[in-house]
């Protein structure tokens, strides 16, 4: 699925790049030391974090999007750095745990058609 | 390739937001030179999380990765103040970070198990008072 299918399920809003890429598995979780080595080539990554370091981790990572929940924004220096980086960040007013069911019921719904 | 490809890198101490510059060079420039997905993954976690606990840890230090035929070497290099105990460092959910590291997201204590887990080999000299030099490598098959 693409990450732009999940905007309005997901009430998403996008900070920063293209939400046409094709996503393949989740990750949630906002330690970065713990996301580097957890978050996929492809994965959505779900956190509240957002400083540039975030960037940092998405881009090595191969994110495909950074979903921040509960309506964080990204701080300037990330938006700048996830500009210059090319790394997709969404925003969504629902938590890290919404989230994940909406996204799991959205997949399940997706694989049944 | 006939000769070794060398990159080295000063990393600044200071600035936490750009923290993370260098191994996204390397990960672009390994890219570039035809390494497999896979290996540049393991490397760019090894360096991520080297690079920034010479940025938290140790107020900067300089970073060289050597790519030959066989494998990638990457050697971080700092003045900070050493590491006391590197066995207790070296174990999950070990850290020092204060307060105002972690509300950044790190200090979850899993940067040196990492860089162990997704190398081949890894080294780590340290003296108090004197500095860190962490070597790794990562096989190309
Ligand atoms: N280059 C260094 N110089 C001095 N001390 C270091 C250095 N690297 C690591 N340490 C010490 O080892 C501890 C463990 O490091 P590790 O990278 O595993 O965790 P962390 O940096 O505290 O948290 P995380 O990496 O999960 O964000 C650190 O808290 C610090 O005390
Ligand atoms: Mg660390």
């Amino acid at each position: 699925m693409k990450i732009s299918d999940l905007s309005a399920f997901l009430e998403l809003r996008v900070l920063s790049g293209d939400p046409c890429r094709e996503y393949d598995g989740v990750y949630s979780g906002d330690f970065l030391s713990r996301a580097m080595s957890r978050v996929k080539a492809d994965n959505l990554w779900i956190t509240i974090m957002n400083n540039p370091n975030v960037i940092a981790v998405a881009s090595l990572t191969d994110a495909a999007a950074v979903i921040l929940a509960e309506g964080v924004t990204l701080l300037p220096d990330a938006q700048n750095a996830a500009g210059k980086k090319d790394v997709c960040v969404l925003t969504s007013p629902l938590s890290a745990y919404e989230l994940c069911v909406r996204i799991h019921e959205l997949q399940k719904s997706h694989a049944g058609v | 390739m006939a000769e070794n490809v060398v990159f080295h890198f000063d990393i600044d101490g200071e600035d936490f937001s750009s923290a993370g510059g260098a191994s996204v060079t390397v990960k672009k420039k390994l890219r570039q030179l035809g390494i497999d997905s896979e290996q540049i993954r393991r490397v760019a976690i090894a360096m991520y999380e080297g690079e920034i606990n010479m940025v938290i840890h140790a107020s900067g230090g300089t970073a060289d990765v050597i790519v030959s035929d066989h494998e990638i070497t990457i050697v971080l290099a700092d003045h900070g103040p050493g590491i006391p105990d590197v066995s207790l460092a070296m174990q999950e959910g070990y850290s020092t970070a204060r307060d105002h590291i972690r509300s950044l997201g790190f200090g979850a204590g899993m940067g040196l198990p990492n860089m162990k887990k997704y190398t081949d080999s890894m080294k780590i000299e340290t003296e108090l008072g004197r500095g860190t030099t962490i070597t790794m490598t990562v096989n190309i098959t």
